[in-house]
């Protein structure tokens, strides 16, 4: 593997008092597509919000581009390039479709601001249509590329997406799936985290899967999705 | 009764009182909008102003309308602190918390005051507070018109930088989605201390419209919190332009009360239209349907 971007040893976090992950390690390469698969509630979004410290990690250590973030603050750890953009999607409803990808590159200068626009605008070219329309007005469709515009604003090095295909059409799960190759071809590493079992581990280079808060399994994508008993045990397919 | 002669200058007034009325409600407003907890610091703080645009004129001869150049900077700097340092962090998230922290923070404040001045009522007796001026329709007293427009001016400024500035579109981005600030990079701590100290910043400008021909003393901010209060509703929770027509709107309210009914009656009107928006549009008339 290429050289360690995100490394995580010995995670546990949770809510209050009840524990939902524990015993997490976790890797992702400068430049990889890594997939964590896992039934609902197995708690894929806890690991995504405690990556990206809304969360706190009760035990363990997350180390980002060579730094130790796990006590660090959302805010710092987005400056680092860790993006994440949260399963709720979470646009900001009263501002703008223009605003919302403006605060994405809130910490960098206007000059980069103007330059990531035009290249989220090349991609969504739809947003680029509405740039004056509130985003809280955008279909459910819109709002995730939206908030995925949001998160290339901020010139990611990782971006954690999780499950950027709910509530699409077919047609534009197919479209994010080239999107996700496409952002990947300039050099973004993603952490993927999916319901679309078979596209994802299509894209992905290494899977992980997450049962019950921690990972039962983990491996090449190749490797999963040729092994009809692994997919069946783990991935119910 | 209903002569224009009468009626057009109580209107006139009563604009006038109420965009301070309405600048004490638009930094209720703000604080409510984005941090989500109503401020019962805000009639101490207003206090303090009050007693700091006093002896600014008092012990430095420094005008009250001169003063607002420094106190605004100061408030901010002082609302900003409170929300970084004790509000903040001694609340740990929870708005319950908030709200007693910010009530604890009224009580030291008013009883800090009481014991440096004591309980008396002071005034500042200055050359122009009787000065009027002539708009042809009705004589208007100079402080109370300087007073308006200063308000109009500080409205605009506040939705240009709300509107137009990275930090009023940080602002307005924590006020609907918190969790969505967080994670594009904007420090949520650090806006709401911002906002924190805009709606402090706004209870100084106030205090100096108000000094000239207002009196001082350890409670007078309360009287003027609980109208600001009814405006923030009537206006629409968190509504910036809400609480300045609000404040327009209750001024006119109050002055023909008083006309009618009395002067000391006048803010029975208030709070019997507090009560009749609460029943039949708790939204506010410029808040958004919930
Ligand atoms: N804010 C919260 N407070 C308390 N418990 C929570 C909270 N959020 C999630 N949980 C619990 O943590 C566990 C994991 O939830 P999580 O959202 O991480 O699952 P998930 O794998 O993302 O599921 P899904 O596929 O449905 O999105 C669940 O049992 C859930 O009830
Ligand atoms: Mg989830």
């Amino acid at each position: 593997m290429s050289e360690v971007l995100l490394a995580i040893n010995g995670l546990a976090a949770g809510y209050g008092a009840s524990e939902v992950l524990r015993d997490i390690d976790l890797e992702v390469g400068a430049g990889e597509i890594v997939a964590v698969l896992g039934s609902n509630g197995a708690g894929k979004s806890t690991l995504n919000r405690t990556i990206s410290g809304v969360l706190r990690a009760t035990r363990g250590s997350i180390r980002f581009a060579g730094h130790a973030i796990e006590r660090e603050k959302p805010a710092k750890i987005v400056a680092r390039g860790l993006i994440h953009v949260p399963e709720a999607r979470c646009v900001f409803p009263n501002l703008t479709i223009e605003e919302n990808l403006d605060l994405g590159s809130y910490r960098r200068g206007r000059a980069h601001r103007e330059r990531n626009r035009a290249r989220v605008f090349a991609i969504f070219p739809r947003l680029a249509e509405r740039r004056a329309q509130r985003a809280g007005t955008l279909s459910g469709g819109e709002q995730q590329m939206l908030a995925i515009g949001r998160g290339l604003m901020a010139e990611p090095q990782l971006l954690i997406l999780d499950e950027p295909s709910l509530g699409l059409s077919p047609r534009l799960v197919e479209e994010l799936f080239a999107l996700i190759q496409r952002i990947n071809a300039a050099g973004v590493a993603l952490l993927l985290v999916e319901q679309n079992v078979v596209q994802c581990l299509e894209v992905a280079r290494r899977a992980y899967v997450l049962e019950g808060g921690t990972f039962v399994l983990h491996g090449n994508a190749a490797d999963i999705r040729a092994d009809p008993n692994l997919k069946r045990a783990y991935l119910g397919l | 009764m209903l002569s224009p002669i009468i009626l057009v200058p109580a209107v006139l007034n009563g604009l006038l009182t109420g965009a301070v009325y309405g600048l004490v409600a638009l930094g209720l407003t703000l604080i409510y909008g984005v941090l989500h907890i109503i401020n019962f610091a805000h009639g101490a703080l207003l206090t303090a102003a009050m007693f700091a645009a006093f002896f600014a004129h008092r012990l430095l001869g420094l005008d009250p309308y001169l003063a607002a150049l420094g106190l605004t900077p100061l408030f901010f700097a002082l609302g900003y602190g409170l929300q970084r340092f004790v509000i903040g962090p001694a609340a740990h998230g929870e708005d319950r918390n908030i709200l007693l922290v910010t009530l604890a923070l009224a009580v030291v404040i008013e009883n800090a005051l009481l014991y440096v001045f004591g309980a008396d009522t002071r005034t500042l007796n200055l050359a122009y507070a009787f000065d009027v001026v002539d708009v042809g329709v009705a004589f208007l007293a100079l402080p109370r018109v300087i007073g308006f427009g200063v308000v109009l001016a500080v409205a605009l400024v506040l939705w240009l930088i709300l509107a137009l500035t990275d930090t009023g579109k940080a602002i307005r981005a924590v006020a609907k989605e918190k969790l969505g600030a967080e994670l594009s990079g904007i420090d949520v701590a650090h806006v709401y201390a911002v906002t924190f100290g805009l709606g402090t910043a706004c209870l100084a400008i106030a205090a100096c419209l108000l000094i000239p021909t207002y009196y001082v003393n350890p409670h007078i901010g309360n009287a003027f919190v609980l109208v600001a209060f009814t405006i923030v509703v009537l206006g629409g929770m968190g509504s910036v332009t809400g609480a300045l027509i609000g404040g327009l709107f209750v001024g006119v309210v109050e002055s023909l009360c008083g006309l009618y009914l009395g002067e000391s009656l006048g803010q029975i009107g208030i709070f019997i239209m507090f009560i009749l928006v609460l029943l039949l549009r708790p939204s506010g008339l410029f808040g958004e349907r919930a």
